[in-house]
């Protein structure tokens, strides 16, 4: 079995575009085009490449050389990480058959079926594939602008944003005052403001245990609320404190320039302040024109496919979807639906029946882990939870380490199986 | 003890026939034939385990009150990886779950250390555990099985193994595990599940499709496969070297 898998896939190689003659593109090898090699993305390249053996030609564009992942950068600023354990390069896809192009896509011509990058180059496509994350909402935070992201960071985009909240956190005087402002829905990672505020905490526990914690949230509820509160209270009494909306959580007011906010019209001093501001699509598939009046971009839920036009597909925190969160997993999850059917369009592979899942992970304090998870199907106008699980208050101390243990097995997991 | 059994059954047939599976712990059926578990124990345990008035740990943990313990949990016993995890991730034993070990232990751990192929008549199975169930605390006390019905057990359809699953559908579905499972067997925080045998594998995700495996993930994951599509996920995963 061994031996003649071998030589199929090396057979494959050598003679892929004989073995898998495109039907309707005729000698040359359809092309597809990959904007963003993150997790909806590099996924999709790989998966494009390695399963249609040489038959398609597939190009990722990314704007880094080296890919930073937003999940487990929480665990970073409380130190459970090293900054390089989160960075991941694009060898592996090379190696996979994908181009990698490392330069931003600038426009996108749908007429022409190309795009155009920075550095001037233009490509064709066959199938186009967009997978560029999110992008900020200006105006969303009354005072802040991406230009105050030095002072007032995101770091809701992983890499020297991360490093800088760290180093703030660091620095903080004793006692002083951590705030966030939480971001409304939809966002990426639900739970993940939240276990940035139980990491946090861990942290200034260590160091400044006498710091506290101020959320600002303009949402009522949030995900995985029990289990954070209750860890919050048991892990980290009396630092943390959560202000909904009943209490001016949502008018927030920030002022930069002298490290101040303004809840409800209450001017405060703070020390650090991490501002996630309201999201919406990559800002190529704005230009791209594959958006709608949400910022989002809709897909069909059987493919992922563009609702707007049928060469393109978007992956991940872009999309709008339906029931599906903004995560890495169903990012990666997406992709291979894609993967699946743009292989079918184009070199006539069979293509089965789209099945979706989602688990995150978040740790709340060392070796207390917790999950929540769903299964997804694609239905007439959404793709739709069918069963969903969460981890339960007052587990005891062995599941939640199991739990932190599987989500370092996670990671190792989707990373491999991302970037190869 | 064979009297006693006669006679709940016989209160049985009296009280419980058409109101079944209301009927809560009180009326729970005989387990099965205890005199002839304790041959069988005899035979194909006690080499390796104790049950009875100082049973202690020897190749494998002693075996009194383990109806209700959590798996993994005999204090001072050195359990397999499998096991513990099983332990952690919530798995009981029940009468369900206890039937399920012993009809094929790896379909329920699979890992276990323990060196025993597995029991496949229901019937001798009913002995053996109507027999452990003596030397549990208070039997009186811990319902035979959760509701009230008897144990399913995961005695696997011949018709469901003798599936020819498709790899090339195998594959596709296969991308759903290899997100958390790495395709090269790396088992950190998360076991691997390349080069099982065809049948351990299918029966594990019957197992938790059944839920009697506990892992939530799994139990989502599996509960959602066809029969085919567990063939064709081993069909697959064979083909992995
Ligand atoms: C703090 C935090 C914690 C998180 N934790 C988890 C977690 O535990 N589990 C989980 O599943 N998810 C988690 N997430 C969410 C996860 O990171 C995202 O949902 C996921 O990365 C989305 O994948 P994507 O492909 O849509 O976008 P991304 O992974 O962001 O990839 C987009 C890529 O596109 C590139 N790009 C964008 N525009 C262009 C352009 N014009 N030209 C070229 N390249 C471009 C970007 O450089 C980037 O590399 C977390 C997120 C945050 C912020």
């Amino acid at each position: 079995m061994t031996l003649s898998r071998r030589t199929f896939i090396a057979t494959g190689l050598a003679a892929g575009s004989v073995l898998h003659a495109p039907v309707v593109f005729g000698q040359s090898r359809p092309k597809v085009v990959v904007i963003g090699g993150g997790a909806g993305g590099g996924t999709a390249a790989r998966y494009l490449a390695k399963d249609s053996k040489g038959a398609l030609d597939v190009t990722l564009v990314e704007a880094n050389p080296i890919y930073t992942t937003c999940f487990f950068s929480n665990l970073y600023l409380g130190g459970f990480r090293d900054f390089e354990s989160l960075q991941h390069g694009y060898d592996g896809l090379a190696a996979s058959g994908v181009t990698v192009i490392n330069d931003t896509a600038t426009a996108v011509d749908r007429q022409a079926r190309t795009v155009t990058l920075a550095g001037g180059q233009v490509l064709s496509y066959d199938r186009l594939v967009l997978s560029p994350g999110i992008d900020f909402k200006d105006g969303s935070v009354p005072g802040w602008s991406l230009a105050d992201a030095e002072v007032m960071p995101h770091a809701y985009k992983a890499g020297p944003q991360t490093q800088l909240l760290k180093q703030m956190v660091e620095a903080m005087p004793a006692g002083g005052t951590f705030a966030m402002v939480a971001p409304p829905n939809p966002y990426r990672c639900p739970p993940g403001p939240y276990e940035r505020i139980s990491m946090v905490a861990h942290l200034l526990k260590q160091t400044n245990p006498t710091a506290k914690i101020l959320v600002l949230d303009p949402k009522d509820k949030y995900s995985k609320q029990a289990l954070f509160e209750e860890g919050w209270q048991r892990h980290y009494d009396g630092m943390v404190t959560w202000v909904g909306p009943d209490f001016g959580g949502g008018s927030v007011e920030v002022r930069p320039a002298a490290m101040e906010i303004v809840v409800d019209g209450e001017v405060q001093k703070v020390d650090v302040c991490n501002v996630i501001p309201g999201q919406m699509a990559g800002k190529i598939a704005q230009i791209a024109g594959v958006t709608d009046d949400s910022g989002w971009a809709p897909v069909d839920p059987a493919s992922m496919q563009s609702k707007l036009d049928a060469n393109v597909w978007v992956l991940g925190d872009s999309s709008a979807q339906g029931d599906m969160p903004k995560s890495a997993f169903s990012a990666n999850s997406q992709a291979k639906v894609a993967a699946m059917a743009i292989r079918g369009e184009l070199t006539g592979s069979r293509t089965f029946p789209a099945k979706y899942s989602n688990t995150c992970w978040s740790l709340i304090a060392p070796e207390d882990g917790v999950k929540v998870g769903a299964s997804y199907e694609p239905t007439p106008d959404k793709i739709a939870s069918v069963h969903s699980f969460i981890s339960q208050t007052g587990e005891d101390a062995a599941l939640r380490k199991v739990t932190f243990e599987e989500s370092l097995g996670w990671y190792a997991g989707i990373t491999a199986d991302i970037f190869g | 003890m064979r009297r006693r059994h006669l006679l709940s059954a016989l209160v049985l047939l009296a009280v419980g026939v058409g109101i079944w599976p209301g009927a809560g712990p009180v009326a729970a059926a005989p387990i099965g034939d205890a005199e002839r578990g304790a041959l069988l124990f005899a035979r194909q345990c006690s080499a390796c385990h104790q049950l009875g008035k100082g049973a202690v740990n020897r190749v494998g943990p002693q075996l009194n009150r383990v109806f209700g313990r959590t798996a993994g949990s005999v204090e001072g016993y050195k359990y397999s990886k499998s096991m513990a995890r099983m332990g952690s991730d919530g798995l009981v034993w029940t009468l369900d779950t206890l039937d399920a070990y012993v009809e094929n232990p790896r379909s329920l751990v699979s890992g276990t250390r323990m060196a025993y192929r597995g029991m496949k008549d229901a019937e001798a199975r009913s002995a053996l555990l109507a027999y452990l169930r003596e030397w549990s605390d208070k039997p009186q006390n811990i319902p035979e099985a959760e509701p009230t019905a008897r144990a399913s057990g995961l005695v696997l359809d011949p018709a469901i193994l003798a599936i020819q699953g498709d790899p090339d559908f195998g594959e596709y579905l296969s991308s759903e595990c290899t997100t958390c499972h790495q395709r090269d067997g790396s088992d950190q925080g998360i076991p691997a599940i390349t080069r099982w045998p065809t049948e351990d594998f299918v029966a594990a995700m019957h197992a938790y499709k059944r839920k009697l495996r506990p892992h939530p993930v799994m139990q989502m994951m599996a509960g959602r496969l066809s029969d085919e599509e567990i063939a064709a996920l081993a069909a697959y995963f064979t083909t992995l070297d």
